[in-house]
Protein backbone atom coordinates (compact mmCIF):
# COMPACT_ATOMS: atom_id res chain seq x y z
CA UNK A 1 0.00 0.00 0.00
CA UNK A 2 1.16 3.43 -1.05
CA UNK A 3 -0.18 6.07 1.58
CA UNK A 4 1.05 9.96 1.20
CA UNK A 5 0.46 12.40 4.19
CA UNK A 6 0.68 15.73 3.45
CA UNK A 7 2.24 18.09 6.48
CA UNK A 8 2.54 21.38 7.26
CA UNK A 9 5.24 23.27 8.88
CA UNK A 10 3.51 25.75 12.06
CA UNK A 11 4.16 27.68 14.83
CA UNK A 12 4.83 25.87 18.14
CA UNK A 13 1.49 25.27 19.84
CA UNK A 14 3.43 27.06 23.43
CA UNK A 15 3.74 30.44 20.00
CA UNK A 16 2.75 33.85 21.63
CA UNK A 17 0.82 35.23 18.57
CA UNK A 18 1.55 38.46 17.36
CA UNK A 19 1.68 40.27 14.24
CA UNK A 20 4.00 43.11 12.30
CA UNK A 21 3.62 45.54 9.55
CA UNK A 22 0.25 46.84 10.62
CA UNK A 23 -1.12 43.27 11.66
CA UNK A 24 -0.95 42.37 8.48
CA UNK A 25 2.20 39.87 8.82
CA UNK A 26 2.49 36.83 11.23
CA UNK A 27 5.31 37.78 13.27
CA UNK A 28 7.41 34.47 13.10
CA UNK A 29 10.84 36.45 14.82
CA UNK A 30 11.67 33.89 17.68
CA UNK A 31 8.99 31.17 17.07
CA UNK A 32 9.93 27.34 17.04
CA UNK A 33 7.99 25.55 13.66
CA UNK A 34 6.90 22.37 14.20
CA UNK A 35 5.44 19.71 12.42
CA UNK A 36 1.47 20.03 12.87
CA UNK A 37 0.19 18.11 15.74
CA UNK A 38 -2.38 16.06 13.65
CA UNK A 39 -0.21 15.56 10.93
CA UNK A 40 2.16 13.52 13.10
CA UNK A 41 -0.99 11.17 13.99
CA UNK A 42 -1.34 10.63 10.63
CA UNK A 43 2.46 10.05 9.90
CA UNK A 44 2.27 7.65 12.32
CA UNK A 45 -1.05 5.45 11.72
CA UNK A 46 0.61 5.36 8.09
CA UNK A 47 4.04 3.97 9.35
CA UNK A 48 1.82 1.55 11.42
CA UNK A 49 -0.07 0.71 8.40
CA UNK A 50 2.85 -0.25 6.22
CA UNK A 51 5.23 -1.58 8.89
CA UNK A 52 7.06 -4.72 7.79
CA UNK A 53 7.33 -4.28 4.56
CA UNK A 54 3.45 -3.59 3.84
CA UNK A 55 4.20 -0.64 1.62
CA UNK A 56 5.30 2.92 1.78
CA UNK A 57 4.92 6.00 3.24
CA UNK A 58 5.75 9.55 1.36
CA UNK A 59 5.30 12.74 3.36
CA UNK A 60 4.45 16.16 1.07
CA UNK A 61 4.60 19.58 2.05
CA UNK A 62 4.12 22.58 0.08
CA UNK A 63 6.47 25.17 1.59
CA UNK A 64 9.60 27.28 0.99
CA UNK A 65 12.72 25.72 1.64
CA UNK A 66 13.13 26.79 5.61
CA UNK A 67 10.64 23.79 6.27
CA UNK A 68 12.69 21.15 5.39
CA UNK A 69 13.85 20.33 8.83
CA UNK A 70 10.17 19.75 9.54
CA UNK A 71 10.39 16.86 6.45
CA UNK A 72 13.41 16.01 7.56
CA UNK A 73 11.42 15.12 11.39
CA UNK A 74 8.99 13.43 9.42
CA UNK A 75 11.49 11.34 7.82
CA UNK A 76 13.85 10.55 10.68
CA UNK A 77 10.13 9.37 12.23
CA UNK A 78 9.82 6.91 9.71
CA UNK A 79 8.49 8.15 6.41
CA UNK A 80 10.23 6.38 3.15
CA UNK A 81 10.69 9.36 0.85
CA UNK A 82 9.35 12.92 1.03
CA UNK A 83 8.63 15.79 -1.57
CA UNK A 84 8.21 19.33 -1.62
CA UNK A 85 6.49 21.77 -3.72
CA UNK A 86 8.63 24.90 -3.69
CA UNK A 87 6.31 27.47 -2.75
CA UNK A 88 4.71 29.60 0.17
CA UNK A 89 1.51 27.93 1.02
CA UNK A 90 -1.10 31.06 0.01
CA UNK A 91 -4.53 28.93 1.56
CA UNK A 92 -5.69 25.80 1.48
CA UNK A 93 -6.99 25.95 -1.80
CA UNK A 94 -3.39 26.57 -3.49
CA UNK A 95 -2.19 23.86 -1.60
CA UNK A 96 -4.56 20.87 -2.06
CA UNK A 97 -4.18 22.17 -5.93
CA UNK A 98 -0.13 21.60 -5.84
CA UNK A 99 -0.68 18.12 -4.19
CA UNK A 100 -3.35 17.03 -6.59
CA UNK A 101 -1.44 17.91 -9.42
CA UNK A 102 1.51 15.51 -7.95
CA UNK A 103 -1.18 13.01 -6.80
CA UNK A 104 -2.25 13.21 -10.68
CA UNK A 105 1.02 11.96 -11.60
CA UNK A 106 2.11 10.06 -8.93
CA UNK A 107 -0.96 7.98 -7.65
CA UNK A 108 -1.55 6.90 -3.92
CA UNK A 109 -3.92 4.51 -2.09
CA UNK A 110 -4.73 6.33 0.70
CA UNK A 111 -4.13 10.38 1.44
CA UNK A 112 -3.88 11.43 4.68
CA UNK A 113 -3.83 14.99 6.11
CA UNK A 114 -4.16 16.19 9.80
CA UNK A 115 -7.63 17.02 10.78
CA UNK A 116 -6.81 20.89 10.58
CA UNK A 117 -3.87 22.88 10.57
CA UNK A 118 -2.82 24.54 13.62
CA UNK A 119 -1.91 27.83 12.22
CA UNK A 120 -5.05 28.39 9.64
CA UNK A 121 -7.33 25.77 11.26
CA UNK A 122 -9.23 25.72 7.81
CA UNK A 123 -10.01 21.84 8.26
CA UNK A 124 -9.90 22.16 3.81
CA UNK A 125 -7.42 20.49 2.20
CA UNK A 126 -8.45 16.90 3.05
CA UNK A 127 -11.84 18.26 0.98
CA UNK A 128 -10.10 19.87 -1.50
CA UNK A 129 -8.16 17.58 -2.24
CA UNK A 130 -10.75 14.70 -2.52
CA UNK A 131 -12.80 17.10 -4.90
CA UNK A 132 -9.81 18.19 -6.93
CA UNK A 133 -9.30 14.01 -7.22
CA UNK A 134 -12.66 12.87 -7.67
CA UNK A 135 -12.34 10.91 -4.95
CA UNK A 136 -14.32 10.73 -1.37
CA UNK A 137 -12.92 13.02 1.61
CA UNK A 138 -13.49 12.24 5.34
CA UNK A 139 -12.23 15.48 7.10
CA UNK A 140 -12.20 14.13 10.71
CA UNK A 141 -11.76 10.55 11.46
CA UNK A 142 -11.12 9.47 15.08
CA UNK A 143 -9.59 5.89 13.91
CA UNK A 144 -8.38 4.29 10.77
CA UNK A 145 -8.20 0.25 9.68
CA UNK A 146 -7.20 -1.03 6.43
CA UNK A 147 -8.34 -4.72 4.13
CA UNK A 148 -6.88 -4.86 1.16
CA UNK A 149 -9.12 -2.65 -1.01
CA UNK A 150 -10.86 -0.26 1.43
CA UNK A 151 -10.44 0.74 4.82
CA UNK A 152 -12.75 1.01 7.84
CA UNK A 153 -12.85 4.92 9.87
CA UNK A 154 -14.90 6.47 12.38
CA UNK A 155 -15.51 9.62 12.14
CA UNK A 156 -16.57 12.33 14.31
CA UNK A 157 -20.24 13.65 14.51
CA UNK A 158 -21.74 15.63 17.30
CA UNK A 159 -22.13 14.05 20.09
CA UNK A 160 -21.35 10.62 18.44
CA UNK A 161 -19.41 8.72 16.07
CA UNK A 162 -20.40 7.43 12.50
CA UNK A 163 -18.28 4.22 11.09
CA UNK A 164 -18.09 4.21 7.46
CA UNK A 165 -15.90 1.88 5.07
CA UNK A 166 -14.61 3.60 1.96
CA UNK A 167 -12.71 1.88 -0.88
CA UNK A 168 -9.34 3.00 -1.84
CA UNK A 169 -8.21 5.50 -3.22
CA UNK A 170 -9.69 7.91 -0.56
CA UNK A 171 -8.52 11.03 1.59
CA UNK A 172 -8.97 11.76 5.39
CA UNK A 173 -8.09 13.86 7.85
CA UNK A 174 -7.09 12.58 11.01
CA UNK A 175 -7.48 13.39 15.00
CA UNK A 176 -6.66 11.94 18.02
CA UNK A 177 -7.71 8.33 18.97
CA UNK A 178 -6.29 7.28 15.30
CA UNK A 179 -2.57 6.63 16.41
CA UNK A 180 -0.01 8.33 19.15
CA UNK A 181 2.77 10.09 17.55
CA UNK A 182 5.82 8.54 17.22
CA UNK A 183 9.39 10.10 18.61
CA UNK A 184 12.21 9.35 16.31
CA UNK A 185 14.87 7.15 17.32
CA UNK A 186 18.71 7.64 16.64
CA UNK A 187 18.55 5.46 13.69
CA UNK A 188 15.82 7.16 12.28
CA UNK A 189 17.30 10.44 12.87
CA UNK A 190 20.52 9.23 11.21
CA UNK A 191 19.00 7.77 8.04
CA UNK A 192 16.64 10.75 8.06
CA UNK A 193 19.51 12.45 6.49
CA UNK A 194 20.00 9.84 3.43
CA UNK A 195 16.33 9.49 2.66
CA UNK A 196 14.76 11.02 -0.35
CA UNK A 197 13.52 14.48 -0.97
CA UNK A 198 12.80 15.73 -3.96
CA UNK A 199 11.67 19.20 -5.07
CA UNK A 200 9.34 20.18 -7.48
CA UNK A 201 8.35 23.18 -8.69
CA UNK A 202 4.22 24.45 -8.08
CA UNK A 203 2.02 24.71 -11.15
CA UNK A 204 0.37 28.30 -11.87
CA UNK A 205 -3.06 28.34 -10.38
CA UNK A 206 -5.82 31.02 -9.77
CA UNK A 207 -5.96 32.53 -6.23
CA UNK A 208 -9.58 32.98 -4.53
CA UNK A 209 -8.89 34.34 -1.05
CA UNK A 210 -6.23 36.70 0.31
CA UNK A 211 -5.48 37.32 3.99
CA UNK A 212 -6.31 41.17 4.32
CA UNK A 213 -5.26 41.70 8.29
CA UNK A 214 -5.46 40.13 11.91
CA UNK A 215 -6.74 40.76 14.78
CA UNK A 216 -6.41 39.87 18.33
CA UNK A 217 -9.03 38.74 20.90
CA UNK A 218 -9.86 41.55 22.84
CA UNK A 219 -8.32 41.37 26.53
CA UNK A 220 -10.68 40.72 29.47
CA UNK A 221 -11.24 42.61 32.35
CA UNK A 222 -9.81 41.84 35.79
CA UNK A 223 -11.27 38.69 37.27
CA UNK A 224 -14.40 39.10 39.75
CA UNK A 225 -13.14 36.46 42.53
CA UNK A 226 -16.20 35.11 45.10
CA UNK A 227 -15.38 33.54 47.98
CA UNK A 228 -14.87 29.53 48.21
CA UNK A 229 -17.33 29.43 50.73
CA UNK A 230 -20.28 31.42 48.87
CA UNK A 231 -21.06 29.79 45.57
CA UNK A 232 -24.46 30.85 45.33
CA UNK A 233 -22.76 34.60 44.79
CA UNK A 234 -21.50 32.80 41.73
CA UNK A 235 -24.71 31.88 40.33
CA UNK A 236 -26.24 35.02 41.67
CA UNK A 237 -23.58 36.60 39.19
CA UNK A 238 -24.05 34.38 36.53
CA UNK A 239 -27.54 34.82 36.15
CA UNK A 240 -28.11 38.40 36.78
CA UNK A 241 -24.97 40.47 35.90
CA UNK A 242 -23.43 38.00 32.90
CA UNK A 243 -26.80 36.59 32.14
CA UNK A 244 -25.47 33.17 31.09
CA UNK A 245 -27.73 31.32 32.91
CA UNK B 1 -28.25 35.89 -7.46
CA UNK B 2 -29.00 34.63 -4.27
CA UNK B 3 -27.69 33.51 -1.22
CA UNK B 4 -28.42 29.59 -0.38
CA UNK B 5 -28.08 28.13 3.22
CA UNK B 6 -27.55 24.36 4.17
CA UNK B 7 -29.62 23.60 6.95
CA UNK B 8 -27.90 20.58 8.51
CA UNK B 9 -30.50 18.21 10.32
CA UNK B 10 -29.87 15.76 13.11
CA UNK B 11 -32.68 12.80 12.79
CA UNK B 12 -34.85 14.97 11.34
CA UNK B 13 -34.63 17.78 13.34
CA UNK B 14 -32.58 21.23 12.87
CA UNK B 15 -30.13 22.15 15.23
CA UNK B 16 -29.52 25.50 17.19
CA UNK B 17 -26.44 26.16 15.00
CA UNK B 18 -28.72 26.14 11.43
CA UNK B 19 -31.03 28.26 13.06
CA UNK B 20 -27.65 30.53 13.70
CA UNK B 21 -26.65 29.62 10.11
CA UNK B 22 -30.19 30.62 8.29
CA UNK B 23 -29.94 34.21 10.38
CA UNK B 24 -26.48 34.91 9.24
CA UNK B 25 -27.30 33.78 6.14
CA UNK B 26 -30.75 35.97 5.85
CA UNK B 27 -28.58 38.81 7.00
CA UNK B 28 -25.70 38.41 4.32
CA UNK B 29 -28.95 38.21 1.93
CA UNK B 30 -30.58 41.80 3.31
CA UNK B 31 -27.03 43.25 2.84
CA UNK B 32 -27.17 42.75 -0.77
CA UNK B 33 -30.57 42.56 -1.38
CA UNK B 34 -31.14 39.15 -2.59
CA UNK B 35 -33.43 36.44 -1.21
CA UNK B 36 -32.22 33.53 0.57
CA UNK B 37 -33.13 29.97 -0.05
CA UNK B 38 -31.97 27.00 1.86
CA UNK B 39 -31.52 23.01 1.33
CA UNK B 40 -32.47 20.58 3.48
CA UNK B 41 -31.22 17.12 2.68
CA UNK B 42 -32.44 14.22 4.20
CA UNK B 43 -35.76 13.17 5.69
CA UNK B 44 -37.06 16.28 7.80
CA UNK B 45 -40.89 16.82 8.21
CA UNK B 46 -42.48 19.75 6.31
CA UNK B 47 -43.49 21.54 9.25
CA UNK B 48 -39.93 21.48 10.28
CA UNK B 49 -39.21 22.46 6.96
CA UNK B 50 -41.22 25.44 6.76
CA UNK B 51 -40.44 26.64 10.32
CA UNK B 52 -36.95 27.70 8.33
CA UNK B 53 -38.58 30.81 7.32
CA UNK B 54 -39.15 31.88 10.90
CA UNK B 55 -35.70 32.88 10.33
CA UNK B 56 -35.76 34.37 6.96
CA UNK B 57 -35.75 31.53 4.76
CA UNK B 58 -37.83 32.50 1.37
CA UNK B 59 -37.44 29.23 -0.25
CA UNK B 60 -36.95 25.84 1.17
CA UNK B 61 -35.41 22.91 -1.30
CA UNK B 62 -36.11 19.30 0.28
CA UNK B 63 -34.21 16.84 -1.02
CA UNK B 64 -35.60 13.96 0.00
CA UNK B 65 -33.89 11.01 -2.02
CA UNK B 66 -33.47 7.79 -0.36
CA UNK B 67 -30.35 7.25 -0.87
CA UNK B 68 -29.50 10.64 0.56
CA UNK B 69 -31.12 9.74 4.18
CA UNK B 70 -27.60 9.92 5.72
CA UNK B 71 -24.90 12.51 5.45
CA UNK B 72 -22.28 11.16 2.15
CA UNK B 73 -19.84 14.05 1.67
CA UNK B 74 -19.66 13.46 -1.96
CA UNK B 75 -23.02 13.07 -2.55
CA UNK B 76 -24.18 15.68 -0.36
CA UNK B 77 -21.59 18.25 -2.16
CA UNK B 78 -22.92 17.63 -5.20
CA UNK B 79 -26.39 18.13 -4.52
CA UNK B 80 -25.78 21.79 -2.85
CA UNK B 81 -23.62 22.87 -5.96
CA UNK B 82 -26.21 21.86 -8.18
CA UNK B 83 -28.71 23.62 -6.15
CA UNK B 84 -26.74 26.05 -6.26
CA UNK B 85 -26.23 26.58 -9.85
CA UNK B 86 -29.79 25.92 -10.51
CA UNK B 87 -30.47 28.78 -8.53
CA UNK B 88 -28.05 31.59 -9.08
CA UNK B 89 -26.87 31.11 -5.48
CA UNK B 90 -23.31 33.09 -5.59
CA UNK B 91 -22.81 32.96 -1.86
CA UNK B 92 -23.22 29.57 -0.16
CA UNK B 93 -23.69 29.05 3.67
CA UNK B 94 -23.43 26.28 5.83
CA UNK B 95 -22.47 25.44 9.54
CA UNK B 96 -19.05 24.77 10.37
CA UNK B 97 -19.97 22.11 12.13
CA UNK B 98 -18.18 18.42 11.60
CA UNK B 99 -20.22 17.64 8.24
CA UNK B 100 -20.23 21.23 7.37
CA UNK B 101 -16.29 21.11 7.41
CA UNK B 102 -16.03 17.84 5.04
CA UNK B 103 -18.93 19.73 2.45
CA UNK B 104 -16.99 23.35 2.53
CA UNK B 105 -14.20 22.51 0.97
CA UNK B 106 -15.70 20.24 -1.79
CA UNK B 107 -18.35 23.29 -2.55
CA UNK B 108 -15.12 25.63 -2.79
CA UNK B 109 -13.44 23.78 -5.34
CA UNK B 110 -17.12 22.78 -7.57
CA UNK B 111 -18.25 26.52 -7.46
CA UNK B 112 -14.46 27.72 -7.78
CA UNK B 113 -15.31 29.69 -4.76
CA UNK B 114 -13.03 30.71 -1.78
CA UNK B 115 -14.38 29.50 1.53
CA UNK B 116 -14.15 31.56 4.80
CA UNK B 117 -14.29 28.64 7.34
CA UNK B 118 -14.78 29.40 10.77
CA UNK B 119 -16.11 32.81 9.96
CA UNK B 120 -17.38 34.51 13.30
CA UNK B 121 -19.23 37.34 11.98
CA UNK B 122 -20.94 38.97 9.25
CA UNK B 123 -19.15 39.53 6.11
CA UNK B 124 -17.91 43.45 5.55
CA UNK B 125 -19.25 44.31 1.80
CA UNK B 126 -17.26 47.56 0.24
CA UNK B 127 -17.44 48.01 -3.49
CA UNK B 128 -16.27 44.55 -4.53
CA UNK B 129 -14.62 43.73 -1.50
CA UNK B 130 -16.11 41.05 0.60
CA UNK B 131 -14.24 40.19 3.39
CA UNK B 132 -15.17 37.83 6.31
CA UNK B 133 -13.65 37.72 10.25
CA UNK B 134 -12.51 34.05 10.87
CA UNK B 135 -10.35 32.39 14.14
CA UNK B 136 -6.56 31.77 13.37
CA UNK B 137 -4.17 30.00 15.26
CA UNK B 138 -6.72 27.90 17.03
CA UNK B 139 -8.10 30.74 18.62
CA UNK B 140 -5.42 32.82 19.37
CA UNK B 141 -6.44 35.68 16.60
CA UNK B 142 -8.70 36.10 13.85
CA UNK B 143 -7.81 36.64 10.36
CA UNK B 144 -9.89 38.97 8.18
CA UNK B 145 -10.35 36.98 4.91
CA UNK B 146 -11.44 38.65 1.57
CA UNK B 147 -12.80 36.51 -1.05
CA UNK B 148 -11.99 37.23 -4.31
CA UNK B 149 -13.58 35.33 -6.49
CA UNK B 150 -17.18 36.03 -7.63
CA UNK B 151 -18.65 32.91 -5.95
CA UNK B 152 -18.30 32.25 -2.11
CA UNK B 153 -18.33 29.43 0.64
CA UNK B 154 -18.93 30.65 4.50
CA UNK B 155 -18.87 28.19 7.50
CA UNK B 156 -20.32 29.85 10.03
CA UNK B 157 -18.94 28.90 13.41
CA UNK B 158 -21.57 27.41 16.24
CA UNK B 159 -22.56 30.01 18.44
CA UNK B 160 -21.07 32.93 17.41
CA UNK B 161 -23.72 34.59 15.63
CA UNK B 162 -26.83 35.20 17.55
CA UNK B 163 -30.46 33.76 16.11
CA UNK B 164 -33.12 36.39 14.53
CA UNK B 165 -36.64 35.54 14.07
CA UNK B 166 -37.89 37.76 10.66
CA UNK B 167 -40.89 35.83 10.55
CA UNK B 168 -40.83 34.94 6.35
CA UNK B 169 -43.48 32.59 5.12
CA UNK B 170 -41.01 29.93 3.15
CA UNK B 171 -42.35 27.87 0.37
CA UNK B 172 -41.32 24.47 0.73
CA UNK B 173 -40.48 22.47 -2.59
CA UNK B 174 -38.82 19.41 -3.73
CA UNK B 175 -35.24 19.04 -5.66
CA UNK B 176 -34.46 16.72 -7.65
CA UNK B 177 -31.16 15.59 -8.57
CA UNK B 178 -30.09 12.58 -10.51
CA UNK B 179 -27.14 11.41 -7.95
CA UNK B 180 -23.81 10.37 -9.21
CA UNK B 181 -23.08 6.47 -8.53
CA UNK B 182 -19.19 7.27 -8.09
CA UNK B 183 -20.54 9.94 -4.99
CA UNK B 184 -21.61 6.84 -3.29
CA UNK B 185 -18.55 4.45 -2.64
CA UNK B 186 -18.37 5.33 1.20
CA UNK B 187 -20.91 2.73 3.07
CA UNK B 188 -22.03 4.12 6.60
CA UNK B 189 -21.93 0.86 8.58
CA UNK B 190 -23.40 2.56 11.76
CA UNK B 191 -24.26 5.92 13.62
CA UNK B 192 -23.75 5.98 17.01
CA UNK B 193 -25.24 8.56 19.02
CA UNK B 194 -25.08 9.49 22.57
CA UNK B 195 -28.65 10.86 22.69
CA UNK B 196 -29.38 12.07 25.94
CA UNK B 197 -26.23 14.58 26.00
CA UNK B 198 -25.32 17.78 25.00
CA UNK B 199 -22.94 18.15 22.32
CA UNK B 200 -19.86 19.80 22.83
CA UNK B 201 -19.48 21.72 19.77
CA UNK B 202 -22.53 23.58 19.75
CA UNK B 203 -23.16 23.50 23.66
CA UNK B 204 -23.82 27.12 25.40
CA UNK B 205 -22.86 26.12 28.55
CA UNK B 206 -19.28 23.64 29.00
CA UNK B 207 -18.63 22.68 32.78
CA UNK B 208 -14.61 21.53 31.52
CA UNK B 209 -12.85 19.73 34.28
CA UNK B 210 -8.50 19.10 34.16
CA UNK B 211 -5.75 17.14 36.43
CA UNK B 212 -6.70 19.06 39.44
CA UNK B 213 -9.92 16.59 39.38
CA UNK B 214 -7.07 14.02 40.64
CA UNK B 215 -8.85 10.90 38.90
CA UNK B 216 -11.86 9.56 36.91
CA UNK B 217 -13.90 8.68 39.87
CA UNK B 218 -14.39 12.02 40.35
CA UNK B 219 -16.49 13.22 37.62
CA UNK B 220 -19.88 12.34 39.08
CA UNK B 221 -19.27 16.08 40.38
CA UNK B 222 -18.68 17.87 36.65
CA UNK B 223 -21.44 15.57 35.37
CA UNK B 224 -23.71 16.67 37.54
CA UNK B 225 -23.05 20.60 37.63
CA UNK B 226 -23.34 19.88 33.79
CA UNK B 227 -26.70 18.36 33.91
CA UNK B 228 -28.37 20.65 35.91
CA UNK B 229 -27.18 23.26 33.50
CA UNK B 230 -27.90 22.01 30.09
CA UNK B 231 -24.12 21.85 30.00
CA UNK B 232 -21.97 19.82 27.92
CA UNK B 233 -18.85 18.31 30.03
CA UNK B 234 -15.39 18.73 28.35
CA UNK B 235 -11.70 18.30 30.04
CA UNK B 236 -8.19 19.54 29.13
CA UNK B 237 -5.40 16.96 26.90
CA UNK B 238 -3.76 15.20 29.71
CA UNK B 239 -6.78 13.83 31.23
CA UNK B 240 -8.20 11.99 27.95
CA UNK B 241 -4.51 11.33 27.33
CA UNK B 242 -4.43 9.49 30.58
CA UNK B 243 -8.16 7.51 29.44
CA UNK B 244 -10.27 8.93 31.99
CA UNK B 245 -12.14 11.14 29.71
CA UNK B 246 -13.17 10.25 25.53
CA UNK B 247 -10.61 12.06 23.22
CA UNK B 248 -13.91 13.99 22.03
CA UNK B 249 -14.11 15.71 25.32
CA UNK B 250 -10.44 17.08 24.94
CA UNK B 251 -10.74 21.34 24.07
CA UNK B 252 -7.66 23.58 23.64
CA UNK B 253 -5.46 23.59 20.75
CA UNK B 254 -4.97 20.34 19.43
CA UNK B 255 -8.67 19.38 20.43
CA UNK B 256 -12.01 20.88 19.59
CA UNK B 257 -12.36 25.07 19.98
CA UNK B 258 -15.66 26.08 21.50
CA UNK B 259 -17.11 29.46 22.02
CA UNK B 260 -20.16 28.80 24.22
CA UNK B 261 -21.68 31.35 26.61
CA UNK B 262 -20.01 30.15 29.38
CA UNK B 263 -17.40 28.28 30.19
CA UNK B 264 -16.35 26.52 33.82
CA UNK B 265 -12.91 25.28 33.71
CA UNK B 266 -12.22 23.61 37.46
CA UNK B 267 -8.80 22.24 38.53
CA UNK B 268 -7.63 23.13 34.92
CA UNK B 269 -4.22 25.72 35.31
CA UNK B 270 -5.11 27.25 31.92
CA UNK B 271 -2.02 26.71 29.49
CA UNK B 272 -1.80 28.61 26.48
CA UNK B 273 -2.44 25.38 24.69
CA UNK B 274 -5.71 24.62 26.39
CA UNK B 275 -6.53 28.57 26.50
CA UNK B 276 -6.36 29.12 22.46
CA UNK B 277 -9.32 26.56 22.54
CA UNK B 278 -11.68 28.03 24.91
CA UNK B 279 -10.72 32.13 24.93
CA UNK B 280 -13.61 33.06 22.63
CA UNK B 281 -16.19 31.64 25.02
CA UNK B 282 -18.36 34.46 26.20
CA UNK B 283 -18.03 34.31 30.06
CA UNK B 284 -15.24 32.47 31.75
CA UNK B 285 -15.22 31.10 35.35
CA UNK B 286 -12.74 29.30 37.11
CA UNK B 287 -11.81 27.49 39.61
CA UNK B 288 -8.45 26.30 41.14
CA UNK B 289 -6.83 26.42 44.45
CA UNK B 290 -3.57 28.00 43.19
CA UNK B 291 -4.72 31.94 42.54
CA UNK B 292 -1.72 31.96 40.83
CA UNK B 293 -2.88 29.63 38.02
CA UNK B 294 -2.60 31.59 35.06
CA UNK B 295 -6.24 30.79 33.91
CA UNK B 296 -7.46 33.11 36.13
CA UNK B 297 -6.02 36.01 34.24
CA UNK B 298 -8.18 35.36 31.35
CA UNK B 299 -11.24 34.42 33.82
CA UNK B 300 -13.97 36.65 34.43
CA UNK B 301 -15.23 34.91 37.46
CA UNK B 302 -12.98 32.79 39.87
CA UNK B 303 -13.28 31.32 43.36
CA UNK B 304 -9.78 30.07 44.42
CA UNK B 305 -10.37 26.94 46.34
CA UNK B 306 -10.36 23.40 46.44
CA UNK B 307 -12.91 21.75 43.91
CA UNK B 308 -14.00 19.24 46.29
CA UNK B 309 -14.91 21.12 48.51
CA UNK B 310 -16.56 24.12 46.28
CA UNK B 311 -17.85 21.96 44.16
CA UNK B 312 -20.67 19.89 46.55
CA UNK B 313 -21.67 23.65 47.23
CA UNK B 314 -22.05 24.76 43.79
CA UNK B 315 -23.63 22.30 43.18
CA UNK B 316 -26.05 23.14 45.70
CA UNK B 317 -26.64 26.68 44.81
CA UNK B 318 -27.48 25.67 41.74
CA UNK B 319 -29.78 23.30 42.43
CA UNK B 320 -31.73 26.46 44.81
CA UNK B 321 -31.55 28.67 42.01
CA UNK B 322 -33.21 25.99 40.21
CA UNK B 323 -36.01 25.39 42.36
CA UNK B 324 -36.29 29.13 42.88
CA UNK B 325 -36.54 29.84 39.52
C1 LIG C 1 1.80 20.06 21.48
C2 LIG C 1 0.94 20.26 22.68
C3 LIG C 1 -0.43 20.44 22.49
C4 LIG C 1 -1.27 20.59 23.58
N1 LIG C 1 -2.62 20.77 23.37
C5 LIG C 1 -3.43 20.91 24.45
C6 LIG C 1 -4.85 21.09 24.27
O1 LIG C 1 -5.35 21.13 23.16
N2 LIG C 1 -5.63 21.18 25.37
C7 LIG C 1 -5.12 21.12 26.65
O2 LIG C 1 -5.90 21.20 27.60
N3 LIG C 1 -3.80 20.97 26.82
C8 LIG C 1 -2.95 20.85 25.77
N4 LIG C 1 -1.63 20.65 25.98
C9 LIG C 1 -1.16 20.44 27.37
C10 LIG C 1 -0.97 21.73 28.12
O3 LIG C 1 0.32 22.24 27.86
C11 LIG C 1 -1.11 21.47 29.63
O4 LIG C 1 -0.18 20.50 30.01
C12 LIG C 1 -2.49 20.99 30.03
O5 LIG C 1 -3.49 21.85 29.51
C13 LIG C 1 -2.60 20.92 31.53
O6 LIG C 1 -3.78 20.28 31.91
P1 LIG C 1 -4.44 20.56 33.33
O7 LIG C 1 -4.65 22.01 33.47
O8 LIG C 1 -5.61 19.67 33.44
O9 LIG C 1 -3.33 20.02 34.34
P2 LIG C 1 -2.28 20.79 35.23
O10 LIG C 1 -1.49 21.76 34.46
O11 LIG C 1 -1.59 19.75 35.99
O12 LIG C 1 -3.18 21.67 36.19
C14 LIG C 1 -4.00 21.17 37.19
C15 LIG C 1 -4.58 22.35 37.91
O13 LIG C 1 -5.50 21.88 38.88
C16 LIG C 1 -5.33 22.65 40.07
N5 LIG C 1 -5.77 21.80 41.18
C17 LIG C 1 -5.15 20.72 41.70
N6 LIG C 1 -5.90 20.19 42.68
C18 LIG C 1 -7.01 20.94 42.78
C19 LIG C 1 -8.16 20.89 43.61
N7 LIG C 1 -8.30 19.96 44.55
N8 LIG C 1 -9.09 21.85 43.45
C20 LIG C 1 -8.97 22.84 42.52
N9 LIG C 1 -7.90 22.91 41.70
C21 LIG C 1 -6.94 21.98 41.83
C22 LIG C 1 -3.87 23.01 40.11
O14 LIG C 1 -3.70 24.20 40.89
C23 LIG C 1 -3.55 23.21 38.63
O15 LIG C 1 -3.73 24.57 38.26
C24 LIG C 1 -0.75 20.54 24.90
C25 LIG C 1 0.62 20.38 25.09
C26 LIG C 1 1.46 20.26 23.99
C27 LIG C 1 2.93 20.10 24.23
N1 LIG D 1 1.60 23.67 3.27
C1 LIG D 1 1.11 22.42 3.39
N2 LIG D 1 1.75 21.38 2.81
C2 LIG D 1 1.27 20.11 2.91
N3 LIG D 1 0.18 19.79 3.59
C3 LIG D 1 -0.51 20.78 4.19
C4 LIG D 1 -0.08 22.15 4.12
N4 LIG D 1 -0.96 22.90 4.83
C5 LIG D 1 -1.90 22.05 5.31
N5 LIG D 1 -1.63 20.77 4.93
C6 LIG D 1 -2.37 19.55 5.28
O1 LIG D 1 -3.74 19.85 5.39
C7 LIG D 1 -4.22 19.62 6.70
C8 LIG D 1 -5.33 20.56 7.03
O2 LIG D 1 -4.90 21.89 6.91
P1 LIG D 1 -5.92 23.11 6.92
O3 LIG D 1 -6.88 22.88 5.83
O4 LIG D 1 -5.04 24.30 6.71
O5 LIG D 1 -6.54 23.10 8.29
C9 LIG D 1 -3.00 19.70 7.57
O6 LIG D 1 -3.18 18.96 8.77
C10 LIG D 1 -1.96 19.05 6.65
O7 LIG D 1 -2.06 17.64 6.67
Amino acid sequence: MKILVCISNVPDTTTKITFTDNNTQFNTNGVQFILNPYDEIALARAIELTDGGKGSVTVINVGEVNTEATIRKALAIGATDAVRINAKPHDAWYVAYQIAQYVKANPFDLILTGRESIDYNGSKVAGMLGELLDIPSVSIIKKLDTEANQATVEREIEGGKEVLTIPFPFVAGTAEGVAEPKIPNMRGIMSARTKPLTVVEPAEVKTFSEIISYETPAPRGQVNLVSADEPAKLVELLHTQARVI
Amino acid sequence: MSVLIYAENAGGKFKKSTFEAVSYAKAIADQNNISLIAISIGDVANDELAALGKYGAEKVLNVANDKLKNFVNQAYASVIAEAAKANGANIVVLSNSFSGRGLAPRLGVKLEAGVADGAVALPEQNGNKFTVKKTAFSGKAFAIVELTSANKVIALTPNSYKIVESGVVAKVEDFTVEAKASDFTEMIKDIVRSTEKVSLPDAEIVVSAGRGLKGPENWGMIEELADLLGAATACSKPVSDAGWRPHSEHVGQTGIAVSPNLYIAIGISGAIQHLAGVSSSKVIVVINKDAEAPFFKVADYGIVGDAFEVLPKLIAAVKEYKASA
